[in-house]
């Protein structure tokens, strides 16, 4: 009794803190949203007048159009710039860009599911730092020069021509560049090359949420899978696939949507015809028609959005 | 008398851990077993061989009378309760409930018929609808048994099923699985740790140890008549009674066991001090002082209880006193 008591001599029992800090600390203790309103006030400030705010100024010039003889805005509400949008070579290019962005989303997601899955299930401790930093290490140097090596990898006289040759395959390379509409006179100047490029340069976006989302799935389940009765092709498809979309959609919404504004890379590899960023990039540079800039940057928008939509629909966020 | 599960020799190696070691096993068909032991004793590496989910190093496992290695787990007519159940969380109950006749081809109206079924048997009728993420711990344990019974397997596994639930909700599926076992005829296999749980439920019980059984046989035999120390400290919280104590009470100098409620006290036995007294309401429990052993002496509800450090005199009948192979 006395050795317990003798702890409580000199200290109250309810010690407070002295000083502006621990005045501060205990006054967020008691009013949680306070902190909280603390916190989020400068990203919101950020993301709402910053980020949407001028989004919502590039959108606007889009019901704006340009007067084709003075090459002046005029800033009345038309629909006009969304009319020329949808004409002829315009509306080429809208498809010629949805369509690959499609494909290249496609190949990526077939390519990083297995990498994905091998990682999630099999790759413990050192292999498995091995396979961020594989992913992870492309990312590190700048984009510019990646898309360069890759055009000198392409090109004519570059490293795949030479390799087909020392294979004896020559025959399969021109086989594959005189295919009508994706080939070409080598493979930098063809939709082909376009597409290993953005491919390449997309796919870790597709393999990290898909892998995330592996990890997720507890091993039991397909493990239960099996144990009632289903082959390895049936757990993948009734399991696997299912509690792997939601990774899967988030790693697309990358590849479609950053293939979609992307800009440089068919600049520099690819035939010589034009993909909405090239597109937005002419408009509202060299030929100073921002409305129709604006125009063409709506698409991706819409496209995101109704692509989400379905996606949603089809029960691809069921399992989150 | 068919055997349903058999095993001879069987053995599963994982590096230099032999998690099961020449394990021999016959269990009957249509019996409730029970593979009880500590973690990590080889009981649940036994359930997954049969399963199919581990492949024996060595031996052979026939389920039914016939060759289970190399058979994968979806072509086994042998379906698993698994311990933290296992619910596809993107299937509502009805479809997981359906699974197992889904990948097998049952037509929609049909599966789902069966699924309902199963559902009432269990006693969830009308949760069909439901997710997973939506139930409680002891309904998605009976979500998992109607998955696996609505395939009529030939062999039902059972991964410590009831451990996650509150000791009530779990006595009272003991007795619901007991009754829905005697009534579906399956054979179940029952992994646990948990000695009450295997000797109320099981016809027959293996005691598993270091990869090995160290003993099969009824709850009360291996109840009665432990084999081993190990066994008697395991399944019974009996007295242990080294050979030195057992000379020095007149018996044979070997290790033998004692339960505690065959302990009672009296006017003319050995002399103990009474250390402490815990009471467990049917019973309470003396944990006494005896020529230096600490003994348990259980008494019945109804009888005088010593106070702490009393002076008491116990006895025992001479055949209560079980003697065991070792002390190991």
């Amino acid at each position: 009794m006395t050795a317990l008591s003798v702890s409580h001599s000199g200290a109250s029992i309810l010690s407070r803190r002295n000083g502006f800090a621990g005045a501060l600390s205990d006054s967020f203790w008691r009013h949680p949203k306070l902190l909280l309103l603390l916190m989020l006030t400068p990203p919101l400030l950020w993301l709402g007048i910053i980020y949407v705010g001028s989004l919502i100024a590039l959108l606007m010039q889009s019901f704006f159009a340009i007067d084709d003889f003075s090459g002046v805005i005029s800033y009345e509400p038309t629909l006009a710039t969304y009319a020329q949008l949808l004409n002829g070579t315009n509306l080429d290019i809208i498809l010629r860009t949805v369509l690959m962005a499609a494909l290249v989303t496609i190949a990526s997601a077939l390519l990083a599911f297995p990498i994905a899955y091998y990682a999630a299930r099999y790759a413990k401790g050192r292999w498995k730092a091995f396979f961020y930093l594989g992913v992870m290490l492309p990312l590190w140097s700048s984009y510019l020069v990646k898309v360069y090596a890759w055009k000198l990898i392409l090109a004519k006289e570059g490293i795949v021509t030479w390799l087909f040759a020392k294979l004896n395959l020559t025959f399969v390379l021109d086989a594959v560049l005189s295919l009508p509409v994706i080939g070409g006179n080598s493979l930098s100047v063809s939709y082909l090359g376009t597409f290993l490029v953005f491919v390449y340069i997309w796919l870790p976006y597709m393999i990290l949420p898909t892998q995330a989302a592996l990890e997720r799935v507890p091993g039991n389940l397909i493990e239960a899978s099996a144990d009632l009765g289903a082959t390895p092709a049936q757990t993948f498809r009734t399991v696997l696939l299912p509690l792997a979309l939601p990774g899967i959609v988030a790693g697309s919404i990358f590849t479609f949507s950053l293939t979609l504004g992307d800009y440089i890379i068919p600049q520099i590899i690819g035939s010589s015809r034009l993909f909405i960023g090239q597109a937005v990039y002419a408009q509202q540079g060299m030929a100073g028609n921002v409305p129709l800039a604006a125009a063409f940057s709506v698409v991706p928008i819409v496209i995101m959005g109704l692509y989400l939509t379905a996606a949603k629909r089809l029960g691809a966020f069921d399992a989150l | 008398m068919t055997s349903a599960v058999r095993f001879q020799k069987v053995s599963r190696h994982f590096g230099s851990v032999r998690a099961v070691d020449g394990v021999d096993l016959d269990v009957a068909s249509g019996e409730f077993f029970a593979m009880l032991g500590p973690s990590g004793s080889g009981k649940t590496t036994c359930l997954r061989l049969i399963a199919g989910f581990e492949q024996p190093t060595a031996g052979a496992i026939e389920i039914f009378g016939e060759r289970a290695d190399g058979v994968p787990p979806y072509r086994r007519n042998v379906n698993t309760v698994f311990q933290d159940y296992a619910l596809f969380p993107h299937l509502n109950i009805l479809d997981n409930v359906a699974y197992g006749l889904m990948v097998k081809g049952v037509g929609t109206a049909e599966r789902h018929r069966e699924a309902d079924r199963a559902l009432e048997l269990v006693k969830l009728p009308g949760y069909g609808t439901r997710k997973p993420a939506q139930l409680s711990g002891g309904q998605r344990q009976r979500v998992a048994l109607a998955r696996a019974l609505v395939n009529k397997p030939k062999v039902l596994l059972l991964d410590e099923p009831l451990g996650a639930l509150d000791l009530k909700l779990r006595e009272q599926m003991q007795e619901e699985l007991k009754s829905l076992q005697r009534a579906l005829g399956i054979t179940f296999v029952f992994v646990t740790h948990d000695q009450g749980e295997a000797l109320s439920m099981a016809d027959r019980v293996a005691v598993f140890n270091n990869g090995g059984i160290v003993q099969q046989g009824t709850p009360q035999d291996i109840y009665r008549r432990p084999k081993t120390a190990f066994v008697a400290d395991f399944v019974g919280s009996s007295n242990l009674l080294s050979p030195d104590l057992m000379a020095l009470l007149g018996g044979d100098r070997r290790w033998a066991s004692l339960r505690p409620e065959a302990v009672r006290l009296a006017g003319d036995g050995t002399e103990a001090t009474v250390e402490n007294v815990s009471f467990l309401g049917a019973a309470t429990r003396l944990a006494v002082e005896m020529h230096g052993t600490k003994l348990h002496v259980m008494l019945p509800a109804g009888a005088d209880v010593p106070g702490v450090g009393t002076r008491v005199r116990l006895a025992w009948n001479r055949q209560d006193i079980h003697y065991m192979d070792d002390a190991a």
